[in-house]
């Protein structure tokens, strides 16, 4: 059978699978909805979470990155995994006792204030927003490469599936379709690792064959590419070029970012009880760490794979997929020394190729020649993370308009029922928002993505850790923390990739610090304005002392 | 009734122990201090040991404190007698 048969089954089967479980799991309440009725256990929890947060940019496009990216790209891997222990020391166990249906809402509580909690609303819309239109365009891609539609169909076919889902059953049918999507992606993550695995390290784990060797030279495979990256002048692998104060503060704004991300924290709202959120955030690592550990892996396999078969070698003698993709635009080769040979090279003005970072996952199964079911089981797998990601963040829009905004703002009496329509009405909105957004991209798609976690970091992450960890932060602390801390970060984000582009190198960054890395600061900053700030205005009134209390200790009496 | 001022102390304790290990492995060993751990390799392996920390090894620490943490908490608990049913 040919590579789109199989995608097509492959794809066929896993929508299926999903539609059948939303099904099964209809929302019947408002409970239902926002938090699974609280009734998810910490294992398949772990399991929804790490769907939700791989995205279509962790199975597509990481591993392409890091392959082109080397040393650097670990700000990447430990960004995206080092944030879910903050998240589950600082944040996860208190916000569960404090038992709300969005983070908004933990933030209008413990504040006391309609202001704090309209912040946290266009906070989290704006975060969510800016991911989603990413996943919609990650589904497009996917439908038109593999099997061959157009990428408006694809978007239309991907919003009609994610409409179902996420309308019908609210958080309840999410998280357990993000559960059977985890086990579709994860297992379309690992075939084509194993097979590489084998290939070049002999070894059937992608973990110790990263740090294994050829099989037939007995070379180390991170010598041999350190020695082909010098050789076509590329800083070795093992190097990277990003300055060490750089990859520190990217590090950390990844990190603080993920734990505020309010698609994650909600995941912890729906498990039974505080103890649950603990464990369940280590389910979810775990779960995530599979598919992070054998990123870097792939990466180094992919990189070797495409340095041997393209570099220096006769176009004429190019494989198949390589005109596949040629046609994409993803690959382009201009023969500009006219010797009919691929010259791979860093400096651009010999350079004869360039490839798209984001093929190297979807592509290694055609450079490696794995069997045509492989191809299109990593087709299916793309489409998992896609919407999977895309319905978390669906979630936190549509409950951030139906209970933050027009249950505790504008119209507190509206009755169960209503709220329940209201919410779906918004997912739908959400849903076809998201859809035209990843028909048409905005072009600074790519751009914004630094504002997300930069935002998360700077707002969320300290108003959240100052309200559980300190009883006399106020509200006039946390509005200025956190209207300081956005605006900082919004405005050199802003500065550096959108007024001032040419001026984006580390020698205009503030201390070296890249606009990626600049949430950090934004974070540091918010926590320094927020904590000067209750030094001189009044204390929060003792019933925000007694919740402090509260959601500090886990059940009993206390 | 035992004491939540206590109870409290005892979280922020583990809290700081786990959190130095957690910062520990990734931004001591897989980026302050990189460069230098790279002169040393995993025996048996082409691993140079910084750039394990970075890509590998702070990832599976981060799962094992994440799961210490719940234990840890999960006792505490009981021994203050505010665990949940």
């Amino acid at each position: 059978m040919d590579v789109r048969l199989w995608t097509f089954i492959l794809v066929g089967l896993s929508f299926a699978l999903y539609i059948g479980v939303a099904i099964w799991s209809r929302a019947g309440s408002t409970r239902d909805f926002y938090v699974a009725g609280t009734g998810v256990s910490p294992l398949a929890n772990g399991m929804a979470t790490a769907a939700d947060w791989m995205s279509a940019a962790s199975f597509i496009s990481m591993a392409g990155l890091i392959s082109f990216m080397g040393y650097d790209g670990s700000v990447y891997l430990m960004g995206w995994t080092g944030g879910y222990v903050l998240l589950a020391m600082l944040l996860a166990p208190y916000l569960r006792k404090f038992g709300a249906y969005t983070v908004p809402e933990f933030v209008g509580e413990r504040y006391y204030s309609q202001v704090a909690r309209v912040v946290a609303v266009a906070c989290a819309i704006f975060v969510s927003f800016t991911y989603v239109s990413g996943q919609m365009r990650g589904v497009g891609i996917v439908f038109s490469r593999f099997l061959e539609v157009d990428v408006t169909w694809g978007v239309v076919i991907g919003m009609g599936i994610v409409f179902f889902y996420a309308v019908l059953g609210g958080m309840k049918g999410i998280t357990y379709t993000q559960v059977a999507q985890y086990c579709v992606l994860i297992f379309a993550y690992m075939v084509p690792a194993f097979f590489l695995a084998v290939m070049l390290s002999g070894t059937f784990i992608p973990q110790l064959g990263f740090g294994g060797a050829d099989p037939e030279s007995g070379v180390f495979l991170l010598d041999k590419l350190d020695g082909l990256h010098r050789e076509l002048g590329f800083t070795a692998y093992t190097d990277g070029t990003k300055s060490t104060i750089d990859v520190f503060f990217i590090t950390a704004a990844l990190m603080v970012g993920t734990a505020g991300l309010p698609h994650v924290i909600i995941r912890f709202y729906t498990v039974p009880r505080v103890r649950d959120a603990r464990v369940s955030v280590g389910w979810a690592l775990l779960f995530i760490a599979i598919l992070y550990t054998t990123a870097p892996a792939v990466a180094v396999f992919a990189r070797t794979n495409l340095l041997d078969t393209v570099a220096g070698q006769p176009y004429e003698a190019m494989p198949e997929w390589f005109s596949k993709w040629e046609d994409t635009g993803l690959i382009t080769f201009e023969d500009r020394d006219g010797d009919g040979n691929i010259r791979y090279v860093a400096d651009p003005a010999e350079n004869e190729l360039t490839i798209d970072r984001d093929i190297m996952v979807l592509a290694n199964p055609e450079i490696s020649r794995l069997p045509n079911w492989v191809v299109g089981l990593v087709a299916a797998g793309g489409l998992a993370a896609a919407l999977s990601t895309a319905a978390g963040l669906l979630l936190v829009i549509s409950s951030a308009i139906s209970h933050d905004l027009l249950k505790r703002a504008l119209k507190p009496d509206i009755s169960e029922r209503g709220e329940l329509l209201a919410a779906r009405i918004s997912a739908a909105f959400a849903v076809v928002v998201a859809g035209l957004l990843g028909i048409n991209p905005p072009g600074f798609v790519a751009q914004v993505v630094a504002f997300a976690f930069g935002l998360a970091a700077s707002s969320f992450f300290p108003v959240i850790i100052l309200g559980t960890f300190t009883r006399t932060m106020n509200r006039e602390g946390a509005i200025a923390g956190m209207l300081s801390g956005i605006t900082f970060t919004a405005a050199y984000i802003i500065y550096f990739r959108f007024i001032n582009p040419a001026a984006d190198s580390p020698g205009n960054w503030w201390f070296g610090i890249s606009p990626e890395g600049i949430g950090t600061v934004g974070m540091l900053l918010n926590f320094a304005v927020a904590l000067t700030v209750s030094k001189f205005t009044p204390a929060p009134p003792a019933s925000v002392r007694e919740l402090v209390d509260r959601i500090r200790v886990p059940g009993g009496n206390a | 009734m035992p004491d939540p001022t206590a109870y409290w102390a005892r979280n922020l304790r583990y809290l700081a122990i786990l959190l130095a290990i957690w910062f520990a492995v990734s931004f001591g060993c897989g980026i302050l201090f990189a460069d230098a751990l790279n002169a040393v390799r995993i025996p048996g392996t082409g691993f140079k040991l910084g750039f394990w920390f970075a890509q590998q090894g702070s990832i599976y620490v981060f799962v094992v404190l994440i799961f210490v943490y719940a234990r840890l908490m999960n006792r505490l608990d009981r021994e203050y007698g505010v665990a949940e049913e």
